[in-house]
């Protein structure tokens, strides 16, 4: 056979057509890489700069005022860039609790029959997703900052928390030693919690005996511990914020640039994921209601064993985009000045040791890692609560 | 092609994940192409371009603004002004370049400026690290603090446990955390891009102090509600030797932009003016140094690389050194900026620039 038959032939086989347009697609797509890298490097050679991460271990020099781990001007760039990740994880997880649950008590009552609370729902959703998420961040920021009083005019709350324009200040809790024995407690409450859930099911599957599984296990996750602390003479002690000069001195502080940046991501996102929840709520048709309440069972175990198990199969997927974005939007810190990933070893490393090939690589993978942690975490969630076909 | 849409299986997590491999494809695509750059001298695209780019801050007034009409004025900018009209025949000839402190450098080095006046610090590590070339210093400064009287503070030894304003990727954070670590003090940072959001951070009292170079706060503090309620602090932290810079790599360029501000220094040791600059070039005089300045005797500007009236050009422009300090930092403006270690050595100051011979 000729050739050109046999090519034009491989080209109008809708299958084979795919694989040569995704081929190409690959070699091209490599070629430009290839093309931008080799490019970079030869013009980073051209002005004498090498490509090297061994500025990491170099002193960092600069200060940064919110640090989870120990950190000062000494220490290396790599310590700065672990400080800025923790604070950028710290801002994206608390993001995502907050946001997870406004989205869902927002997207209740956009299906509350109470018009007004409903409708104030819906004004607030759709206030919140047409205006940029960067702008909600400023204006939080300014209200904190402009509206709450600097240190020296705190409003106390009982003397020991201070709410200020430099910081929310509270007692700091000093765990001593027999605080170990309640952090025992707690965990082995968890661990019979598991134990009992499935006991509690085995049980009700022979016999159809049902106990409060919930109210049990809060006994012995918080209940027990929580008893017990005061039994054994309260073993935290608490340093109590207090004004020494310019600022608050001991305790703990929550700063206005965390507070602004997790509240306006938190608001932002919560209005995306209240309309994803009502979405999937509504997605459950309500015959399966209707059936399961014609079987006698009560409102409360309707929704969670029939209407949620299905409704969560619809929201967990673009829930997890929504995470996703909240971790990417938590970016926009710089704003603000909240040092995060981007601040700290994408900015002032960046700009101080002039290693921007390096610093942006290491940005783009840190962010690349969370986004697929949390697609990661979420897939395995979905797939527990994927349909169970028997 | 429907067929294939409704038979599409939904594998939630493959299509997500290739989402994001391809948006990091597209990333680092553009951020490497940032660095493709041209390769003839900066001279000549700047003669081909017939424009002189040239960064700037992105608003300090008096060192680099826009005007009401959106003209920008300045010292820094005068400088760019004078590079222009030596290289190009016209201070006009100039795009200016607004940068933060954090991607000036990167932004000179990427190309997208060929020279940069923005009160920027000449350090070891800028130039061999950052790979700039450094032209001679046109303002020496120093670091220091502005401070809200009402807080009673009369030196920065008072400071401890103080919230502090600051700009990153300047060398102000990295002496502030050493002069606070040496003092044994401590403190809180406050970090904001631009100096626009610091001033906003300490009208609002974010930060009880705000500190930068000294020239700057000078800058600043005119520009505050009321300036009389604010001090600057005695104690100078620093040296802050600002001049202008360019890559590295271009020697030719660097002798231009080193030349072009010794040029404007010489002038006023000269006692020669925007004003009596036209005069005194239009035949040569008995002064061969002069004469050498102005065009009207040997070859300097041909050693350049640039026009005879290469100097005279830049003088027409922007006046000399005294002049352009007159203008936008001496006494009759807001900021009101004494000469002092930038008065010429002639008037027991440290300008001193290299003869043109
Ligand atoms: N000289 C220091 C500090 C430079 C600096 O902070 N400049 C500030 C104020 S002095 C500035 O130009 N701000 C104008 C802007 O934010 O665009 C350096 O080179 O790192």
């Amino acid at each position: 056979m000729d050739p050109k038959v046999s090519l034009s032939r491989l080209w109008r086989d809708e299958h084979s057509r795919s694989v040569i347009i995704q081929v190409l697609a690959v070699v091209l797509i490599f070629g430009l890489f290839a093309y931008l890298v080799r490019n970079a490097i030869v013009n980073l050679e051209a002005i004498g700069k090498g490509f090297s991460f061994g500025y990491l271990q170099e002193p960092a020099s600069y200060d940064i005022n919110q640090h989870l781990i120990e950190y000062t001007s000494r220490s290396t760039h790599f310590r700065a860039m672990l400080v800025g990740i923790l604070n950028t994880l710290l801002v994206a997880v608390s993001g995502i609790v907050l946001a997870t649950v406004l989205g869902f008590s927002l997207g209740v009552l956009r299906l509350s029959k109470n018009l007004l609370a409903n409708k104030l729902a819906h004004i607030y959703i759709d206030y919140v997703r047409n205006v940029p998420v960067l702008l909600h961040i400023l204006l939080v920021y300014g209200i904190i900052v402009n509206t709450l009083p600097v240190p020296r005019e705190a409003q106390s709350l009982g003397d020991i928390a201070f709410l200020t324009n430099r910081g929310f200040f509270l007692p700091k809790p000093i765990f001593e030693p027999l605080f170990l024995v309640i952090l025992g407690l707690f965990t082995a409450g968890i661990v019979f919690t598991i134990w009992f859930r499935r006991y509690a099911a085995d049980i009700q599957r022979k016999t159809g005996e049902h106990y409060p599984v919930f109210w049990i296990s809060l006994g012995a996750i918080l209940g027990i511990p929580f008893v017990s602390y005061f039994l054994i003479g309260g073993p935290i002690t608490f340093e109590i914020p207090a004004l020494t000069g310019f600022n608050f001195s001991g305790g703990m502080v929550i700063r206005p640039e965390f507070t602004a940046l997790w509240i306006a991501l938190s608001l932002y996102t919560a209005a995306f994921i209240a309309e994803i929840v009502r979405a999937g709520i509504i997605s459950v048709n309500y015959g399966q209601t209707e059936a399961s309440l014609a079987l006698g069972i009560n409102h409360g175990r309707t929704l969670n064993l029939v209407v949620i198990p299905q409704a969560l199969r619809v929201i967990v997927p673009p829930l997890t985009s929504q995470y996703l974005n909240l971790a990417k939007n938590s970016s926009l810190a710089i704003a603000i000045g909240y040092m995060d990933i981007v601040a700290t070893i994408g900015g002032i490393t960046l700009n101080q040791t002039g290693r921007e090939m390096e610093c942006m690589i290491i940005v783009l993978l840190l962010y690349l890692s969370l986004s697929l942690l949390i697609s990661f975490a979420m897939n395995i969630y979905n797939k527990r609560i994927r349909l169970v076909e028997r | 092609m429907f067929d294939s849409v409704l038979k599409f299986k939904r594998p939630y997590s493959k299509e997500v994940l290739g989402m994001r491999v391809t948006n990091f494809l597209v990333i680092i695509a553009v951020l490497f192409s940032f660095t493709v750059m041209a390769d003839a001298g900066t001279l000549e695209n700047v003669k081909a371009r017939g424009k002189l780019n040239c960064i700037v801050s992105s608003g300090l007034a008096g060192f680099a603004s826009p005007d009401e009409k959106g003209n920008w004025q300045g010292f820094d900018v005068d400088f760019c002004r004078a590079v222009a009209a030596a290289v190009l025949g016209s201070g006009d000839k100039v795009k200016f370049v607004p940068t933060t402190n954090k991607t000036r450098f990167t932004q000179l080095n990427a190309g997208e400026g060929d020279i940069l006046f923005r009160n920027t610090t000449e350090t070891l590590s800028r130039d061999a690290d950052l790979k700039l070339t450094f032209l001679p210093v046109n303002y020496y400064d120093g670091q220091g603090f502005l401070i809200r009287k009402s807080l009673g503070v009369t030196s920065a030894t008072q400071l401890a446990g103080a919230s502090v304003c600051i700009q990153t990727g300047t060398t102000t954070e990295l002496n502030l955390a050493d002069y606070f670590r040496a003092n044994k003090m401590k403190y809180e940072p406050v970090n904001t891009e631009t100096n626009e959001e610091s001033i906003v951070a300490y009208e609002s009292k974010r930060c009880d102090v705000y500190t930068t170079d000294a020239s700057a706060l000078a800058s600043t503090r005119a520009a505050l509600k009321k300036p009389s309620e604010h001090v600057i602090l005695p104690e100078i932290i620093s040296k802050e030797p600002l001049g202008g810079a360019v890559r590295h790599g271009d020697d030719r360029w660097a002798d231009i932009g080193k030349w072009v501000v010794n040029a404007l220094i010489i002038a006023e040791e000269m006692g020669i003016t925007q004003k009596n600059i036209k005069e005194l070039a239009k035949k040569p005089g008995n002064n061969p140094g002069m004469n050498r300045f102005l065009g009207t005797e040997g070859s300097m500007g041909e050693m350049l690389g640039l026009d005879k009236k290469w100097a005279v050009n830049a003088i027409s422009a922007v006046g000399n050194y005294g002049e352009i300090f007159e203008r936008h930092l001496g006494p009759k403006t807001p900021l009101a900026l004494e000469r002092g270690l930038n008065a010429s050595w002639k008037a027991g100051g440290i300008l001193y620039a290299a003869p043109i011979r």
